[in-house]
């Protein structure tokens, strides 16, 4: 008999699938443990790459460790990972793969904050446990939910009376234009009014605005002590370029709650970032052994692994909670893990400890200021277990356990 | 008086920043008739050609206007002869190649460089008026843009390549029954398209994010410049820009940067609406 091309790619095919197939067969048949299925969310192509890219890479590396270390329950963990290559549509689009057809026992994920409020109903419509890392603009108030990363309390509250001692008291913010950069620069006016300062003026800006030449002017017309900046993505770094080549850089200082987040300080010149001040719960350069550990850790495993930040330690500890609280519950049950969670799960990670909150399902955790040094972060300032206080003045999860809402900070005007 | 200089600064800098966005869009569309979607990929070519070169020790300005136009024209021919000569008049199909195009070569540099790149710092420093201050670069940027019109219309307009293309241009065949061979000139002319198109992406390196997918925030508005602009290649380019850059700049000084960018659409879509050919199919006709 003749093969034909078509019959030779037919039975190859079945033939690999097969092979590729067998190892979980041959584990079924001896009646090991199916594996528990983790769930990952994050944007690793366009213009969010670069900052999900550490993220996945923690996640990669916290499922290698439990592993080796037994797995969780006595079964192996694998990891779902979906990339959402910046893009909302996906974000939907996998949310439902991840619950429906994977069925994974919890997610972690979402990068901005428009990406989470996507995927958020999602899972809550489908009762998957979900987990979002990223500092955000806080107030997110859901029982089906978990934000690990820092909200403007932890750190927005430290850095703009910093920013203000150092440079004076007359701000000029500038923030990207959807509901992070809006919701930001109300707490940003907040902090600083409360410290006796004032807000010159607030501009926002869309995500392709590549010239901010016109914006340099009006800020230099205002004449600020301070520019507080709240910009996002890849294009928006073209601000602190062309405020540098204006010879801005070294008369008006940057406090920003964005900048280096990902890694502005690695692609700007050393003479666009020096001096920036930047407050997160977690820096590459703390010196702790935790932290020095897990940046090892990332170095030895993947070699071009981008600034490791807080996204990137949040992520790895949000999911240790998960563990933890898998561990505690004894089942990867989403109402028994979560109510494991709410005993004041706790877990000591690369920034040291952090404590999930019962009453917002936000977490406690350290929170760090500095300042750009020759194109790394020189660590200034240590804020010792910092509650999530702007949370926990609008939401009440144990009080009110089926509220599901987004609050928003009211900033009143003097 | 210091207000209005840097006022007419940042206007100048916007229409110069627009002329480098859609200069080579223009030549390939408004020449051939190629819809090149690939366009902010050329230019995010030519910023990555400038910012390793640099790096590597090489001088800002060599890198910039002469190997950044280079390699990105090479790229272009390789491009045209590889692609878009298969596709001549099927404008639709051009559009998916290009698409296509544009999608492999982000994921191309992505995987090679990745999504961090080490950017080179804007040359030159800074001057003041009164109370203001600005950079030399923009400056520079203005009078590249300025120069990279003048030059194109030179070759354009005297040098025998220039007729030639003209020629090719509109009438194919009868420039073939003249002994010129029109898929060289289609080459060539798509290359000298995406060598502008590098030398733009090159100078807007310095004030720029370098990231594989930065063409995507410049290919919307080189359109409507170039759409907005119509058929002649150079007229309707600095028209457009012209009235799109002061637009957007006086908006964003005087309101906020969100309703900038509202503003120059909105323009753009009354522009089109009065005048469907572009600017320069009502006015300034039959220009280059």
């Amino acid at each position: 008999m003749a093969i034909s091309r078509r019959r030779f790619l037919a039975n190859t095919a079945v033939s690999s699938t097969a092979l590729l197939a067998s190892p979980a067969i041959i584990r079924a048949a001896l009646g090991a443990e199916e594996p528990i299925k983790v769930g990952s969310l994050h944007d690793l192509a366009g213009p969010l790459g670069a900052t999900g890219q550490p993220m996945v890479d923690s996640l990669i590396l916290a499922v290698d460790e439990l592993n080796a270390a037994g797995g969780l329950l006595g079964r192996p963990v694998q990891l779902v990972n979906y990339d959402t290559q910046s893009t909302i549509q996906l974000y939907s689009q996998y949310a439902q793969e991840l619950a429906l057809k994977d069925k994974v026992a919890v997610v972690q994920g979402g990068i901005t904050s428009a990406s989470r409020e996507a995927i958020r109903p999602v899972f809550d419509r489908f009762k998957t446990l979900y987990f979002y890392n990223t500092l955000y603009e806080g107030g997110v108030c859901d029982r089906d939910i978990f934000c690990t990363g820092t909200t403007p309390a932890q750190t927005v509250e430290k850095l703009v009376p910093y920013a203000m001692k150092k440079w004076g008291k007359k701000a000029y913010i500038i923030a990207a234009d959807y509901n992070y950069g809006q919701i930001t620069s109300k707490w940003m006016t907040k902090y600083c009014q409360e410290n006796g300062g004032s807000i010159l003026s607030t501009d926002f800006f869309p995500l392709d605005v590549t010239n901010f030449g016109s914006t340099i002017s009006k800020i230099q017309a205002a004449k600020p002590d301070l520019v507080l900046s709240a910009l996002v993505g890849g294009n928006h770094t073209a601000f602190y370029r062309q405020w540098t080549a204006a010879g801005l850089k070294k008369e008006i200082g940057i406090a920003s709650t964005t900048f280096g987040l990902v890694n502005e300080p690695e692609t700007l010149d050393a003479e666009e970032s020096e001096g920036v001040l930047g407050a997160y719960g977690y820096f590459e350069e703390l010196t702790t052994p935790a932290s020095t550990a897990y940046v090892a850790k990332l170095h030895s495993k993947f070699k071009d692994i981008p600034y490791i930040s807080e996204l990137a330690a949040c992520t790895y500890e949000g999911f240790y909670l998960w563990v933890e609280a898998v561990k505690k519950a004894g089942s990867v049950d989403r109402a028994k893990v979560t109510e494991a969670l709410e005993t004041g799960m706790s877990f000591d990670g690369p920034s040291g400890k952090v404590t999930i909150d019962h009453q917002t399902h936000h977490a406690t955790r350290n929170a760090f200021l500095a300042e750009v040094k020759n194109k790394k972060w020189s660590v200034l300032e240590t804020y010792e277990q910092q509650p999530p206080q702007d949370t926990a003045a609008v939401c009440n999860l144990i009080t009110n356990p089926n509220d599901n809402k987004q609050y928003v900070v009211d900033v009143r005007g003097h | 008086m210091d207000l209005a200089a840097i006022i007419a600064l940042n206007i100048l800098n916007g229409i110069g920043s627009l002329v480098l966005l859609s200069l080579g869009l223009a030549i390939i569309f408004g020449m051939m008739r190629v819809i090149n979607l690939a366009h902010g990929e050329f230019l995010m070519l030519g910023a990555y050609t400038t910012v390793f070169t640099t790096n590597a020790g090489l001088n800002i300005w060599v890198a910039m206007l002469v190997v950044s136009p280079l390699v990105v024209g090479a790229i272009g021919v390789a491009v045209e002869r590889g692609i878009i000569r298969f596709l001549y008049g099927r404008m639709v199909d051009t559009m998916l190649a290009t698409w296509g195009l544009s999608l492999f070569i982000i994921g191309l540099i992505t995987t090679i460089f990745g999504n961090t790149a080490n950017g080179v710092p804007a040359p030159l420093g800074s001057f003041s008026v009164g109370d203001y201050r600005a950079s030399y670069y923009s400056i520079v940027l203005i009078v590249i843009a300025a120069a990279l019109m003048v030059a194109v219309y030179l070759v354009l307009r005297f040098t025998r390549f220039g007729l030639v293309a003209r020629a090719t241009m509109q009438n194919p065949n009868m420039a073939s029954a003249l002994g010129i061979s029109p898929p060289r000139i289609y080459m060539a002319t798509f290359g000298i398209g995406a060598a502008v198109s590098g030398l733009a992406g090159g100078v807007l390196a310095p004030i720029s994010g370098i990231i594989p997918v930065m063409g995507a925030a410049y290919i919307a508005k080189a359109f409507i410049t170039v759409v907005s602009g119509g058929a002649s290649i150079l007229a309707g380019t600095l028209a457009a820009s012209t009235l799109f850059g002061l637009i957007n700049q006086v908006a964003t000084f005087g309101t906020t940067p969100v309703f900038g960018e509202v503003a120059l659409f909105i323009s753009a879509i009354v522009l089109l609406r009065a005048l469907p050919q572009g600017i320069t199919g009502r006015f300034f006709k039959g220009r280059l």
